[in-house]
């Protein structure tokens, strides 16, 4: 099927807004290219469930689309009509299994070598939009924070090396409170600006209880029970033999939180959601409390755009060699604290970067601290770059030296 | 489609093209500077004299590493600390070609069948499949009549178990390598006795950490430890219980296979550093380190084999690289899904008699001109294959 051929029955099976959406904008859907229609629909079948900060990209998009001329709009598309495509792939039911479609989609554009012309078409579209997307000033800057190495006595590994040149590395920071502090911090905010899910805190351990409405928390060790559900299914479609990893993958990015059980009511819809879609779509996320808490600032950060995160890495499980697994192949795996360090490093980079590629960069601060230790690492406007500083800090001194109000 | 803002980042002004020459020509100073290296495109008309030089009985090892590795980790500023034997033990010994380029699909099957066939292959990764194009075994095999001992892969996981040959007419059956997954030999090796399950040893498809490939055909496993090998089951699992990761079981089996069989064309796939995709960066550091230490032992190995030593031509290249930084779509150095300029460039080194040593060679080259760099070097035609000979190692 074209989408010139879509009608608005097709999206009976829809989620109520989306639907509405969809039906909405029926005769847009209907002027847009094969290739780029199911995946706008792949996002746009996901709109009652998606934060706040993608509706308004999903609305703008749209609005942005509708408000071209024709002409206008095979300008902006010229890029994704370009594209071939098959016949098998236009009569798969892309408008039900828009994840389905896109990902045999794909598939096809590697093995036609059509790979770097989507790139390129979808980069040019993604510039354009943002391009033309009105700018709305934030209420206050975004701040990042970023703990790493809990429970690691002492390293010898150069912290924060990648860091380093966007900003200023304390040696002497008191520890005293500091998770305490930063927790504090996060609180302050999220009074002072109560804009649902603007306000973080990931933690790849238990997560330390933290005071004040308006927080979105998420950690490691409360999806527990997620996560043994989750491996549970992987084991049994394993076990099954039928398909391998794309059939995995497939039945992974069909699951709903209520089969992992996390509740879908309405007031935990969104945040389930989301949970869900760390373990399903996250690699080694179902393992690696590390690698778990990474990902989940990627997404936190690129989905619901929040103004203040702290992620707080905890320690990942350790990865057995082989002799090991030979010698005791059922045997529980230790932990691995310096590992998890050096993860929690990488992944604190990664976390200023994607802060980074968010509306309002240039004002952002980010702070990085080794827990209970006395480096830190901190980037702001105000402070200078590729600096080091021995003066003895606490958290809150530098909390404030940041000054994201 | 999902947006994501995009902000430039501080100090990364360039286009991921100009990032990827760049790279590359950071590569290319730092080896002549740290080697005293000289510039490959005048040593071009050292061929033909060097030809008449070459042993006649010459073998051939080809190393990949299916698990791509990114500068960043490795021959930029900060990675060179994790791969001390290539910079130090095997760079000053070789040629080495600093921007190669694979524009094909960046999976580990299909791209390692890509380099074996020089055609970018475009079947489903995840299929157990045979390439499309005759590879490389068979164009030597058939072409200079050797026999089915003289070719072998010891590849990582079940995925790679169609590798040897094709399924192109007049090629394929009979005419390929023999194939050996080491894990798969440890697992059957293990359950022989019948005592524990050991599939999580198995675990190789890093792409989906948890997924763990079917284990077929015990029987043939086992009769390839006797037969060609010539190790027995409890040899075998108790040097295996000596070992860390499958990389190095796989470089313990191709050690033997020289022992045994001497092949003239010898190709090993390294695997461990794929465990990138489970997202814990320590551990990915630590396969390349591994990587670092067994490829120097495979060189040392080929040193002290008297039916290799003095005549063997080792070629070592990444299939691919990973994702960069810099690039929104990834995350990194976790996966190679985007398709960006630093995952499509890696590097290749070439050593052995013959080849100019401390040498580097900045132009762009692509991961096709490997088969027909073999067949040139060997003595075969692999009229399929779509790549051009490198001429700086011929």
């Amino acid at each position: 099927m074209l989408p010139s051929q879509l009608k608005a029955r097709q999206f009976k099976k829809y989620p109520a807004e989306a639907r509405q959406l969809a039906i909405r904008h029926l005769d847009l859907l209907r002027e847009l290219p094969a290739s780029f229609v199911p995946l706008l629909l792949r996002e746009l079948i996901e709109y009652d469930w998606k934060f706040p900060a993608e509706r308004k990209q999903m609305d703008g998009q749209l609005a942005y689309l509708q408000s071209r001329s024709a002409d206008q709009r095979q300008q902006v598309m010229a890029g994704f009509a370009q594209l071939r495509l098959t016949s098998e792939l236009e009569r798969l039911d892309w408008v039900n299994a828009p994840s389905l479609y896109s990902e045999k989609l794909a598939a096809y554009f590697w093995a036609s070598h059509q790979i770097d012309a989507f790139r390129n078409a979808a980069e040019s579209y993604i510039r354009t939009v943002n391009a033309a997307t009105p700018k709305e000033p934030l209420p206050i800057p975004r701040l990042g924070i970023v703990v790493v190495g809990q429970g690691v006595p002492e390293t010898r590994y150069p912290l924060f090396r990648k860091l380093r040149p966007h900003g200023v590395f304390f040696s002497q920071v008191k520890p005293a409170n500091g998770v305490k502090t930063l927790l504090a911090a996060v609180s302050r905010r999220a009074g002072a600006h109560p804009i649902p899910y603007s306000h973080w805190y990931i933690d790849g351990g238990t997560g330390e209880a933290i005071s004040g409405a308006g927080i979105t928390t998420v950690s490691y060790n409360a999806l527990a029970p997620a996560r043994v559900a989750l491996l549970n299914r992987m084991e049994e479609s394993i076990q099954s033999g039928i398909g391998g990893p794309e059939a995995l993958r497939t039945m992974l990015h069909q699951m709903r939180p209520e089969e992992i059980g996390l509740s879908g009511a309405a007031d935990q819809a969104v945040l389930n959601r989301f949970q869900t879609t760390l373990l399903t779509e996250g690699s080694g996320t179902q393992i690696f409390s590390t690698t778990f808490v990474q990902w989940a600032a990627r997404e936190a950060w690129a989905r619901a755009q929040p103004l203040t995160l702290l992620a707080r890495f905890a320690q990942r499980q350790r990865q057995r060699p082989m002799n090991e697994l030979i010698a005791s192949p059922q045997e529980k795996p230790a932990l691995d604290p310096q590992g998890s360090l050096i993860d929690a490093d990488m992944g604190a980079f990664y976390t200023w970067l994607n802060q980074q590629r968010l509306p309002g960069a240039e004002q952002s601060c980010f702070l990085a601290w080794f827990e209970d230790h006395n480096q830190a690492l901190a980037i702001s406007p105000t402070l200078p770059r590729h600096t080091e500083s021995s003066s003895p800090v606490d958290l809150e001194w530098l909390l404030n030296q940041l000054n994201p109000s | 489609m999902a947006i994501r803002r995009r902000v430039p980042l501080p100090g990364n002004p360039q286009s991921p093209r100009e990032i990827a020459e760049a790279i590359s020509w950071s590569r290319r100073d730092f080896l002549s500077l740290a080697t005293g290296a000289s510039v490959g495109s005048a040593l071009l008309s050292f061929a033909p004299l060097k030809a008449l030089a070459l042993p006649r009985s010459r073998k051939v090892v080809v190393v990949t590493f299916g698990g791509g590795a990114r500068d960043e980790e490795t021959f930029m500023p900060d990675g060179q600390e994790n791969i001390p034997h290539l910079l130090t033990e095997l760079i000053p010994q070789s040629t080495f070609f600093t921007q190669v380029v694979n524009h094909g699909i960046l999976g580990h099957y299909v791209a390692t069948a890509s380099l074996a066939t020089g055609v970018y292959e475009t079947f489903n990764n995840f299929a157990e499949v045979p390439p499309d194009h005759p590879t490389v075994f068979e164009y030597f095999r058939k072409d200079l009549n050797r026999p089915a001992t003289d070719a072998w892969v010891v590849a990582p996981s079940n995925g790679f178990n169609r590798i040897g040959e094709s399924g192109a007419r007049s090629y394929g059956r009979g005419l390929g390598a023999g194939v050996i997954l080491p894990k798969r030999l440890l697992s059957a090796a293990l359950s022989s006795g019948g005592r524990v399950q050991y599939a999580h040893l198995l675990r190789d498809n890093y792409e989906t950490p948890l997924y763990t490939p079917q284990v077929k055909g015990s029987e043939v496993d086992l009769r390839q430890l006797s037969e060609i090998l010539k190790v027995s089951v409890d040899d075998f699992t108790a040097h295996a219980r000596t070992l860390s990761s499958p990389d190095e079981l796989s470089v313990y089996v191709a050690r033997q296979l020289m022992r045994q069989l001497a092949p003239s064309l010898l190709w090993i796939t390294l695997h461990d550093m794929d465990v990138a995709h489970a997202g814990a960066y320590s551990l990915y550091i630590e396969a390349i380190q591994r990587t670092d230490r067994l490829c120097a032992e495979i060189w040392k190995g080929i040193q002290s084999e008297p039916e290799y030593a003095g005549k063997t031509t080792m070629f070592i290249l990444p299939d691919f690289g990973r994702d960069s930084d810099s690039d929104s779509g990834g995350n990194g150095f976790q996966h190679h899904r985007t398709g960006d300029p630093l995952s499509r460039t890696t590097w290749m080194m070439v050593m052995g008699p013959g080849i100019r040593e401390n040498a580097v060679v900045g132009r762009r080259v692509q991961s096709l001109d490997l088969v027909p760099t073999l067949g040139s070097l060997l003595g075969f035609s692999p009229q399929q294959a779509q790549g051009k000979p490198l001429p700086e190692v011929l």
